[in-house]
């Protein structure tokens, strides 16, 4: 029903007074129903800049070759593949908070689930462009697929790692934008019938010609149920497999049996961290206080905290069974990333990572929105060195001292990874102009259960355990969108 | 003879609404259709409406998608061109897996989505078939086809009485058309 009250003790998930479901249209779709203001403009001129180094830099590669990175004989994979890893991870978000939170019946999810699925889809697109890049000949990417051709036919190995990883890449794509576009329909509809002229014509067609019928209602919710069941086990699926790109090799610092795990874990750490640096700017931006809350902020936070934690107690593991297992070659390369000429790398790996983000165990940390901005920016830039520590560390010490070598980036390196995320950034910005970047319709389900005024109104009907107002009272303290003093005189 | 050819009932609220539909139900009004800007639960069931059967198709879909690939890398790695690594089996089952399981999700996820779209008329381009425009906004609105239905006053009442906010009778079914 959707009037199921929810328990006092929890926090609510929609906060302001006077909130009605036109209103939350209302909030929502004022970005896309009008004109963007400075600051989104700001974002995006410094976005489609950094886009179009991307498009300078890879057209370099293109032209000159894979010869115009910093590779050499020792460092065969650098940046390319650490950028691929990294864009890889901060897309396992989105697929996480839409389906394994709903799956838990988070409700949380529903005001951050679009923006973070459309995230993870921007995020593959830009880990995609690495594949082809590093190839070196972007024109032989289709001899990753089994497709039939001259040469007898010689089919792809299916026993490669590197297969299965083309494989679970690009359904881990399709299936987050069918999953993201099966939930925008509803939304589409919203703007379209709020429109006129053009935009209603482009936004009909957006929306498949959605009505709110009871049965196309109740088939959506069947079919959103059973995506994310689908998408739980595909979205672990996806960075084992990549990390078994890594795993199933004779390098030392590469071959650990912990790497499906613990690179899961990473990504899921980075991918939070990233939605945390977008939805803390968008809300501000986009004036969404009330949908996105303080309790969302910190819930986010608190995922990050455990995620890095089992990131750290991964990295622990490593050192033991390095150590452990007797192997010199294995001992040197991890004693390698911090006495060797990466210290500082390391460094910034684990500092990022496993010390910044135990500062979450507090509550002051995790409510702070600048502090969570900051630390969300940390672990992005701590999660870039643990794959660049992982592969060039592992790589630029092999087992001939005379092939030792260092890795330098030369420009065309550093310009294909700043301007991945430029590409990443101006697809987001595009994307919460013309699409509805909260889910409106599984906001609206919320509010007469979870929000602040429903919950102020059994408060002043006064049937509840004092003890659990008190409570809630006191949660609602770190609420930035919250009005204090109504709970201060009641 | 009126030109009315559905009346809706307009309510600001879900639980107004479910009342709505009781009230009509009792006074054995058919209700055409419900239009709301989101699911609401129970409602599908008070209409009648069956349970979905489209988790049967996922599971059909992804048993054709594993089976698809797994038999495709079959014929390619033991059929048509085995190979020797390092005299292992050319018919190495647990390398096929990943394969085989990522295309069992992907044929699920799509043979459902596209049954999805099928089966409730959904695809770019086609016309909106909406009563009214605020049905995707904040408004809930329960369809009556007035053809049969009368005397037509008497569903006013009872919208009216269960919490509707408006009544119209509309002369066309659907208004979203140019």
């Amino acid at each position: 029903m959707a009037s199921h009250s929810e328990s006092i003790i929890r926090e609510p998930l929609i906060t302001g007074k006077n909130i009605t479901y036109g209103q939350i249209t209302d909030d929502i779709l004022r970005p896309v129903e009008n004109m963007p203001g400075k600051a989104w403009w700001i974002g995006f001129t410094v976005a489609s800049l950094g886009a179009m180094l991307w498009v300078v830099s890879i057209s370099y590669t293109f032209w000159f070759g894979i010869g115009s990175w910093g590779l050499n004989k020792t460092v065969g994979w650098a940046w390319d593949i650490t950028g691929f890893v990294w864009w890889v991870g901060i897309g396992h978000a989105g697929t996480l908070i839409s389906a394994v939170l709903l799956l838990f019946r988070q409700n949380w999810r529903n005001s951050i689930n679009r923006s973070a699925e459309a995230m993870t889809i921007f995020a593959v697109i830009c880990a995609a462009t690495y594949i082809g890049a590093h190839m070196g000949r972007p024109w032989m990417a289709v001899y990753s697929l089994p497709l039939p051709n001259q040469y007898g036919s010689l089919w792809v190995n299916f026993n490669s790692p590197l297969i299965w990883d083309v494989f679970a890449i690009s359904t881990y794509f399709s299936v987050s934008l069918v999953f993201w576009y099966t939930g925008l329909l509803p939304d589409m509809a919203s703007i379209r019938d709020r429109a006129t002229g053009l935009r209603r014509r482009i936004y009909s067609v957006a929306s498949f010609g959605w009505t709110g019928s009871v049965k196309t209602w109740q088939r959506f919710e069947t079919v959103s149920l059973i995506l994310a069941g689908l998408s739980t086990p595909l979205v672990l699926s996806v960075h084992t497999i990549v990390s078994m790109d890594f795993a199933t090799s004779l390098e030392p610092g590469w071959h650990t049996t912990i790497f499906p795990p613990y690179f899961v874990a990473g990504a899921i750490f980075s991918g939070f961290a990233m939605v945390q640096t977008l939805l803390l700017i968008t809300r501000k931006v986009l004036g969404l206080e009330n949908y996105i809350t303080m309790f969302h902020i910190e819930s986010m936070n608190k995922i990050i905290l455990v995620t890095g934690s089992v990131v750290g107690v991964a990295y622990i593991t490593e050192f033991f069974i390095a150590y452990y297992s007797g192997g010199e070659y294995e001992q040197y390369t991890f004693l390698n990333r911090f006495i060797g000429p990466y210290w500082w790398a390391g460094c910034m790996m684990y500092g990022c990572n496993v010390l910044m983000t135990q500062m979450m165990w507090s509550k002051k940390v995790r409510t702070n929105i600048a502090i969570s901005w900051v630390l969300s920016i940390i672990v992005n830039i701590g999660m870039w060195f643990e794959r660049f520590v992982i592969i060039v560390t592992s790589l630029h010490r092999d087992y001939l001292p005379s092939s030792w070598a260092m890795f330098y980036p030369t420009w065309v390196d550093v310009g294909v990874f700043v301007g991945s995320i430029g590409i990443f950034f101006t697809m987001f910005l595009l994307f919460i102009r013309v699409m509805p970047s909260v889910a409106i319709a599984e906001v609206k389900l919320l509010l007469k259960s979870a929000s602040e005024q429903a919950k102020k109104k059994h408060i002043d009907e006064g049937h509840l355990d004092p003890s659990h107002v008190e409570f809630y009272k006191e949660n609602l303290i770190k609420f930035d969108s919250i009005d204090h003093s109504e709970y201060e005189k009641a | 003879m009126s030109s009315t050819k559905y009346i809706l009932g307009i309510f600001d609220d879900p639980d107004d609404l479910m009342h709505g539909i009781d009230k009509l139900q009792k006074n054995s009004v058919p209700i055409y259709d419900v239009y709301t800007p989101m699911p609401i639960h129970g409602i599908d069931a008070k209409l009648g409406i069956k349970d979905s059967r489209l988790g049967y198709a996922a599971f059909m879909f992804g048993c054709m998608g594993g089976t698809t690939i797994f038999t495709l890398v079959y014929y390619f790695l033991v059929h048509d061109w085995p190979m020797n690594i390092g005299g292992k089996n050319f018919f190495a089952i647990p390398d096929f897996i990943p394969v085989t399981f990522e295309w069992t999700v992907l044929f699920a996820s799509y043979g459902m989505a596209f049954t999805f779209f099928f089966a409730t008329h959904l695809f770019p381009g086609r016309a909106p078939r909406v009563m009214d425009l605020r049905a995707t906004n904040d408004k809930f609105v329960v369809a009556i086809d007035a053809k049969g239905n009368i005397p037509h006053e008497d569903i006013n009442t009872i919208l009216k009485e269960a919490g509707a906010v408006e009544v119209k009778h509309n002369d066309r079914k659907y208004v979203s058309y140019e």
